[in-house]
């Protein structure tokens, strides 16, 4: 692990140099030389990358190429795995996150996720919300809670739908609502960065635009890392793009240029569609 | 085509009147089980009683109100022969055989009414006493013509009456079938039941969850898996064997005593509350486990905010099947000494005390024509019993229950 700068502007491909090099001052997150295996199988494969608060970051490529695996490495959900190996380099803000010093409670906290599938608790909307803070003490008194509530789902954008209603049950939301309430929820703990799986994947198109423009609106208050399938969504919301191919790296750049002129032709023909 | 259809059609036909049936034929055994039992049992709840005039200046009773309001009270009545005193004035109105016209325990009923009210020594008193076996057997038409025709004679004279037999719900066994309750069987019934859940229900639940959520997937949990599985599968008598070599002869806790049962029964229970709380902890969804992680939820608190309350529903299922066949479980019982004559309900899980499903083996094993009615009371108490716990039970289900 010593010296892992060095090694990396060694070994690390030509445009992914360029962009560890490229160190902005917003920079939140940076993964070096970060490997992970489930049992035998390597799933990430020496990925190194760097995400800031600015640009919301899409993880692009196909089925079972690692990005998902990837993801879940920045706030080690994956530690929910018995399986799973890290090795690499990790950090929140210059802190090594898979450190001794990290307690990976307080980690997810700062690191949000929305997952996949939306996955409200069997509670009220109310209760879905004010869970986090109330795990974490963030409110002194019902009142501040309250606040807390409806701040967070003002930013989700689902207040107005469901403010007369928080005591219903939160799976009773429609789909889109329901991914809504998992990020405002996420929100809630007022997180640093927000990590989205998928987030619209089971979503019709309307409820994906709301999400999509939710992803802007948010853009810049959090760090937003945003894995998808779906090419063009990551076009319309990312500014930075992250082509992945068989647990590795393959580009990582501005995102207009990775879709007008990618540098790596594993990545024209994905993002033109021949294969995927 | 249109052939395979139909031939589709049939066997889908043929399969639901296999399933209706089934359904029937398990119904039909139920009812009758149910109709046979109230048949015989009902009789159980109604005793005959006959009436008794004790004229108690008069008998041979020496007893002095005044020594019966003190503290002395208790030692008064134990030693009074309030027994002969009933036989004397049945005597007296009834004639020479007049005293086994009356209950055996009838007496007691006479001291419980002094004891209450002392004041009724001065002078004649009335009482409505059970009568005896025999008699009581004549008034249900089950018994030899010389006894009927007594019990006619009776009855023409006025001198019977029937009523609600309180006796059965209030008191504990007895040798006379007029006298016995079911009350001491039931409370035995209680506390061993209390000890039971008291123990396996913790232990069960947090050993699921132990399993489930915590234990390392290797050989040892394996091996656990298997045993705890066998475990459910060991035959009761055997777990009586043990409770009788561990809890008796090694750890000397008292004979027949509720804790012991209990302590049994837990053990007996315990693996079918593991298995049914491993199999509903298996089924709450890994995404509420994923969204309560993902906001920074310790995995305790995974466990106590969210799998746990989802598991509830089933793990109650589970426990209380598990339960409902420790109530019913006489086998191991036995072999802890829990058939003993108990004739006074047990004050706690450490006193002497006898089950209801033991009671009633106990009765039906009696030669005693009168028990017949009782055993099938006893076993109605049973079922209401046990009734009464699954409606506990479904109703804190449904309480639990959340809608996805």
């Amino acid at each position: 692990m010593r010296d892992v700068q060095q090694t990396l502007e060694m070994e690390a491909p030509a445009e992914a140099r360029a962009e560890v090099g490229a160190q902005a001052p917003s920079l939140k997150m940076k993964a070096r030389n970060v490997s992970v295996w489930y049992g035998v199988k390597k799933a990430v494969d020496n990925v190194s990358i760097d995400i800031s608060t600015e640009n919301v970051t899409a993880f692009i490529g196909p089925s079972g190429c690692g990005k998902s695996t990837f993801l879940r490495t920045l706030n080690r959900m994956n530690d929910t795995i018995p399986s799973a190996r890290f090795e690499g380099l990790m950090e929140l803000d210059g802190e090594d996150i898979y450190g001794s010093a990290m307690d990976v409670v307080q980690l997810r906290a700062r690191v949000g996720m929305v997952f996949q599938k939306p996955n409200p608790f069997p509670k009220s909307i109310f209760e879905n919300v004010a869970y986090g803070p109330r795990i974490h003490g963030l409110a002194k008194d019902r009142t501040e809670l309250d606040e807390m509530v409806e701040r967070s789902l003002k930013r989700a954008g689902l207040w107005d739908e469901v403010k007369d209603r928080l005591s219903e049950s939160g799976t009773a939301l429609s789909g889109g609502q329901q991914q809504r309430l998992c990020i405002a929820r996420a929100i809630a703990v007022d997180p640093e960065v927000i990590l989205m799986d998928e987030p619209a994947s089971a979503l019709d198109p309307i409820a994906t635009a709301r999400i999509e423009e939710l992803i802007h609106e948010l853009r810049g208050r959090y760090a937003i890392v945003i894995v998808t399938h779906n090419m063009q969504q990551a076009a319309r919301v990312s500014q930075r793009t992250a082509f992945f191919h068989l647990g590795e790296l393959i580009e990582y750049g501005e995102t207009s240029q990775i879709f007008t002129n990618p540098g790596v032709p594993r990545t024209k023909d994905y993002i033109t569609g021949r294969y995927g | 085509m249109r052939k395979r259809i139909a031939r589709r059609y049939r066997s889908e036909r043929r399969f639901r009147w296999v399933g209706f049936a089934a359904i029937a034929t398990s119904v039909g055994f139920l009812a009758f089980l149910l109709i046979t039992m109230m048949g015989n049992g009902l009789a159980g709840f109604v005793e005959t009683r006959i009436a008794v005039a004790v004229d108690f200046p008069k008998s041979s009773l020496f007893l002095d109100p005044a020594a019966l309001t003190g503290a002395g009270a208790q030692a008064a009545l134990a030693t009074a022969d309030i027994e002969g005193a009933v036989a004397e004035a049945a005597i007296a109105q009834y004639g020479p055989d007049g005293a086994d016209l009356v209950s055996e325990a009838a007496w007691l009923r006479v001291r419980d009414a002094i004891a209450d009210d002392p004041d009724m020594l001065q002078g004649r008193k009335s009482f409505s006493l059970p009568v005896s076996g025999d008699l009581d057997l004549a008034a249900k038409g089950d018994a030899p013509p010389p006894v009927e025709a007594r019990f006619a004679k009776l009855k023409a004279d006025g001198s019977i009456s029937r009523g609600f037999n309180l006796g059965f719900l209030t008191g504990s066994d007895a040798t006379d079938p007029a006298a016995v309750g079911i009350w001491g069987a039931f409370k035995g019934s209680l506390l061993t039941m209390i000890v039971t859940i008291v123990l396996a229900f913790p232990i069960g639940v947090f050993s699921a969850l132990y399993l489930e959520e915590y234990a390392p997937r290797n050989r040892w949990t394996d091996l656990i898996e298997v045993s705890i599985n066998n475990l459910a599968a060991v035959p009761s008598i055997i777990f009586g064997l043990l409770g009788l070599a561990v809890f008796l002869n090694f750890m000397h806790l008292p004979r027949s005593a509720p804790i012991v049962g209990g302590l049994t029964l837990a053990l007996m229970t315990m693996p079918v509350i593991v298995i049914a709380g491993r199999n509903a902890i298996k089924s709450v969804p890994p995404s509420v486990r994923d969204a309560a992680l993902g906001v920074g939820a310790s995995p305790v608190q995974v466990v106590f905010h969210h799998v746990l309350p989802l598991a509830l529903p089933g793990i109650l299922t589970g426990t209380i099947i598990g339960m409902a066949r420790a109530l019913g479980e006489t086998a191991p019982l036995l072999m802890i000494g829990m058939r003993a004559f108990i004739a006074t309900p047990p004050g706690g899980i450490s006193e002497p005390a006898t089950v209801l499903p033991v009671q009633i083996f106990l009765w039906s094993d009696e030669v005693s024509h009168g028990f017949i009615e009782k055993t099938s009371a006893a076993i109605i108490v049973l079922l209401v019993f046990l009734l009464a716990m699954n409606g506990l039970a479904i109703y804190l289900r449904n309480k639990f229950e959340r809608t996805w």
